[in-house]
């Protein structure tokens, strides 16, 4: 079973190994004089091209966002039950799928709740 | 040393950095990224437990979700005023109780006879066909029930958003 996961271990290693490598290639080659190294505050910049950045990068956002959040959270948790489902969902068959039918339709009035609350809606 | 207690090593010591750089960094951002690094790996000690589903779980809730709100939660407060907020004189107070916490918790692990509660080296896998075949042959009201839950907590979240922002 570890042997199956041992391809997303692959994938960890390869996703920080190209992004990293890039960097530290880049570090060395400075080091070794083999770039050349000419600083500028405009390639110090966040963005080299675009509009100029302006202010701190922590704003207030708007408090509807969080409304998002939350309901992410339960659908979420929402999907995480349904993992079971779909691995075993030949061996409960109907029964299985009556059960999920109900667990999604509960949350489902809860989502109607929201909307009718205009939790979803910017105001 | 086997390679899984190599894998072990790299994961435990990837979930220690996260947790302190929780601590550690000056930036509450990067002390919820950090978190995320934390969480994460902790999934992955779950996986070399055989694990697969609470390793899922760790990743879809805490590493999703949990995290996802702290995050919006920092959006949304005012946080230049945080860094002055996170020292306090409370510091050698909450330095005890993680001291107190951590001794209680080593004392429990090393006072513990493991062996007397039935535990043994080998891993006893339980393949997520098995818990979905008893969640929904066996649990199937408690399964209908946490739906409720969820729906309460939903309308609970939504009454009480609603209420701070007075309508």
């Amino acid at each position: 079973m570890l042997s199956e996961w041992g391809h997303v271990g692959f994938l960890i290693v390869l996703a920080l190994v190209f992004p990293l490598g890039g960097v530290a290639t880049s570090w060395l080659f400075a080091r070794l004089r083999i770039r050349p190294d000419a600083p500028d505050p405009v390639k110090e910049d966040t963005y080299e091209c675009g509009v100029v950045t302006e202010g701190p990068t922590w704003v207030q956002f708007n408090f509807r966002y969080y409304y998002f959040a939350l309901l992410f959270v339960i659908f979420d948790v929402e999907a995480v039950f349904l993992y079971p489902w779909a691995v075993s969902f030949r061996r409960v068959a109907v029964a299985g799928f009556v059960e999920v039918l109900t667990f999604v339709i509960i949350l489902s009035i809860g989502l109607g709740y929201a909307w009718r609350k205009k939790a979803l809606e910017w105001t | 040393m086997t390679y899984e207690e190599g894998i072990f090593y790299v994961v435990a010591g990837m979930t220690v950095i996260g947790a302190l750089g929780v601590v550690v960094a000056r930036n509450v951002v990067h002390s919820a990224l950090f978190l995320i690094l934390a969480l994460v790996a902790v999934a992955g000690l779950f996986l070399l437990l055989s694990a697969e589903f609470l390793a899922i779980v760790q990743v879809l809730i805490y590493g999703g979700a949990v995290t996802i709100l702290i995050l919006f939660a920092m959006m949304l407060t005012r946080v230049r005023d945080v860094p002055q907020a996170l020292d306090g004189p409370q510091r050698p107070f909450a330095a005890m109780a993680a001291a107190a916490f951590l001794s209680v918790t080593i004392l429990a692990v090393v006072g513990t006879d493991w062996e007397a509660l039935g535990a043994t080296e080998k891993i006893n896998v339980i393949p997520i066909e098995a818990l979905g075949d008893v969640l929904f042959r066996n649990w199937a009201v408690p399964f209908e029930l946490a739906s409720l839950v969820l729906i309460v907590a939903l309308i609970g979240a939504i009454v009480l958003a609603r209420g701070e922002e007075g309508e």
